[in-house]
């Protein structure tokens, strides 16, 4: 099993040309409750969650003598994280099948990527794969 | 024998061989670069053995065996480091022996479908795709993909590391796809397989052996495909086009210079691939499930039928087109079309119907091929001017030497 970040970014230039109100996004919100419903059914559900505008960012950046807290983001973009779900899937395949569901879901587009393994390396799935070979 | 032709002999099998081998190993092993090295260390221990003991008589079940070992080596040797992992090697004494035949059908094929579209995934970019197709399915060295593809070694050294980080770090998976989704990804294979053809049909000279050898490649994967999926028609199309433009490629070039299929020599055609051809065109009509691939590849069955340019059955070359404009609407078939429709009701109408395609894609006046369609028809109306200015336009917009030159010619020849 392979944990993946589901990642929905927003666009400032998108979210000033949309001109649908709360109301509009209900169905949305009934979307992605539908989505979660299914991630934590097939036991796919790690950790999801919606953020609030970019404009409530504060960057600390404490890599200096004295740490230093500004606000806003740290890399000025148009581009920025809106939400996101932490998956587990068994390969990607199936993370971009869940993607798929999540994208029409919210709405937006959907990054998929994996997460630092914990035993991630080739010689314990390498035993994993052969005992599996036999087995099968 | 001496040395070097022994050598080069055993590497040539393990060219052959490599994809199988690799096939298995990555089932076995799950990991795309512990399958490799095994697989090279087991080319090692061949070209010390087969010289003094002989060529086994099944060299690729010899090298999978033994890559197999390497590999089981390696990880025995990594495990004994990381005693955390020890539990998790749990080989079976069965394996550590196993002699089981190198079958060519079978499971060994299957792996060799799972690494190919392991391979072609969405998820990798389209030119590591093809990079990684031809070292992994293929055999081909990071040189030789590097060569063909006319790009730096360490370029193309680099696209194929990191395809093959991405496939490890994002856990794509070794496996035919489900069959809801298998229509999609075998699409990805075969667009893969066809650019792999193209690259080397499209730029073959004399000065690129290596390039050639793409189209061989490109033939031997469609024909992998094809035993592995018997079923889908346009993978059969795909192999059907493929043979039927190979049997003409020796009479494409003449003394460096492109020759168009009207005045290509029938005599040079290779008759036993137009046989290959044609009997798979037969067989996807039958199935009667026509896809891009087979519309292609049964216009090329309608050139290839005729013996001189004369008999062409041009009506059935461009229904084939106006089905071909259906499955794919693109500019590029309607211009292929308009050659057609040239021969069936004459230049004057063909003519019309080219000029008026830049409305449906503006791009195509800077594509080569429409000003050569125009000024080949400009030609015929004896509207010389006009003709020579298209000439022009299809000379500024190739790079292929042969293709200017044979253009030039064209336009000199003009009259006034």
């Amino acid at each position: 099993m392979t944990e993946y970040l589901l990642a929905v970014n927003g666009n400032l230039d998108e979210d000033a040309a949309d001109t649908r109100t709360m109301e509009d996004y209900q169905p949305v919100f009934e979307a992605v409750a539908q989505f979660n419903q299914n991630l934590r059914a097939e036991g796919a559900w790690v950790f999801a969650g919606g953020l609030l505008p970019v404009e409530t960012t504060t960057t600390v950046d404490n890599t200096g003598s004295a740490p230093v807290v500004t606000d806003g983001p740290f890399v000025e973009s148009k581009e920025y994280l809106g939400g996101f779900w932490v998956i587990e899937a068994p390969d990607l395949d199936a993370a971009l099948e869940w993607a798929k569901e999540g994208s029409q879901a919210c709405g937006g587009r959907v990054e998929v990527r994996p997460f630092q393994g914990e035993a991630d390396d080739a010689a314990q799935r390498a035993g994993t794969a052969a005992t599996a070979d036999i087995a099968g | 024998m001496s040395d070097a032709v022994a050598h080069a002999a055993i590497e040539r099998i393990f060219r052959e061989e490599y994809g199988r081998v690799v096939a298995s190993l990555v089932r076995r092993f799950g990991d795309i670069d512990v399958a490799e090295e095994a697989a090279g260390e087991a080319l090692l221990v061949a070209l010390e053995r087969w010289p003094v003991d002989g060529t086994p008589p099944n060299p690729g079940g010899w090298l999978t065996t033994t890559a197999a070992r390497k590999g089981i080596d390696r990880i025995r040797r990594e495990q004994q480091r990381d005693a955390k992992h020890q539990a998790s090697l749990m080989l079976n004494s069965n394996f550590w022996g196993d002699d089981t035949p190198h079958e060519p059908t079978g499971v060994v094929d299957d792996d060799r479908l799972r690494l190919v579209f392991t391979c072609c995934h969405p998820a990798l970019a389209p030119e590591a795709r093809v990079a990684l197709t031809l070292r992994l399915l293929g055999g081909l060295t990071v040189a030789e993909i590097a060569q063909a593809f006319l790009v730096p070694e360490t370029t193309m050294a680099q696209r194929i590391t990191r395809a093959k980080a991405k496939i490890k770090a994002a856990n794509i998976p070794y496996r035919v796809p489900d069959e809801a989704d298998l229509q999609e990804r075998v699409a990805a294979v075969m667009a893969v397989i066809y650019l792999v053809f193209n690259e080397g049909y499209l730029s073959s000279s004399a000065e690129h052996s290596v390039r050639e050898e793409l189209t061989a490649e490109a033939i031997r994967l469609g024909r992998v495909l094809r035993s592995l999926l018997p079923d889908v028609p346009e993978v059969a199309g795909l192999l059907a086009l493929m043979l039927l433009t190979e049997s003409r490629r020796t009479s494409r070039f003449a003394d460096g210079e492109l020759v168009p299929l009207p005045d290509q020599d029938r005599g040079g055609w290779d008759r036993a691939l137009i046989a290959e051809g044609h009997a798979l065109v037969r067989e996807c009509l039958a199935i009667g499930r026509a896809g891009h691939y087979q519309l292609l590849a049964a216009i090329n069955a309608v050139h290839t039928d005729a013996p001189t340019l004369a008999a062409t059955d041009w009506e059935q070359v461009a229904a084939l087109y106006d089905q071909l404009y259906a499955v794919t609407p693109s500019p590029i078939v309607a211009l292929n079309r308009a050659v057609a429709i040239a021969e069936l009701d004459g230049p004057e109408v063909a003519l019309a119907e080219v000029d008026r395609l830049p409305e449906l894609q503006p791009g195509l006046t800077s594509y080569h091929a429409w000003h050569v369609t125009r000024a080949e028809l400009l030609r015929r109306l004896g509207r010389s001017a006009e003709a020579r200015a298209a000439y022009d336009a299809a000379i500024a917009a190739t790079d292929n030497a042969a293709e200017r030159a044979y253009l030039t010619r064209r336009r000199n020849q003009l009259a006034g």
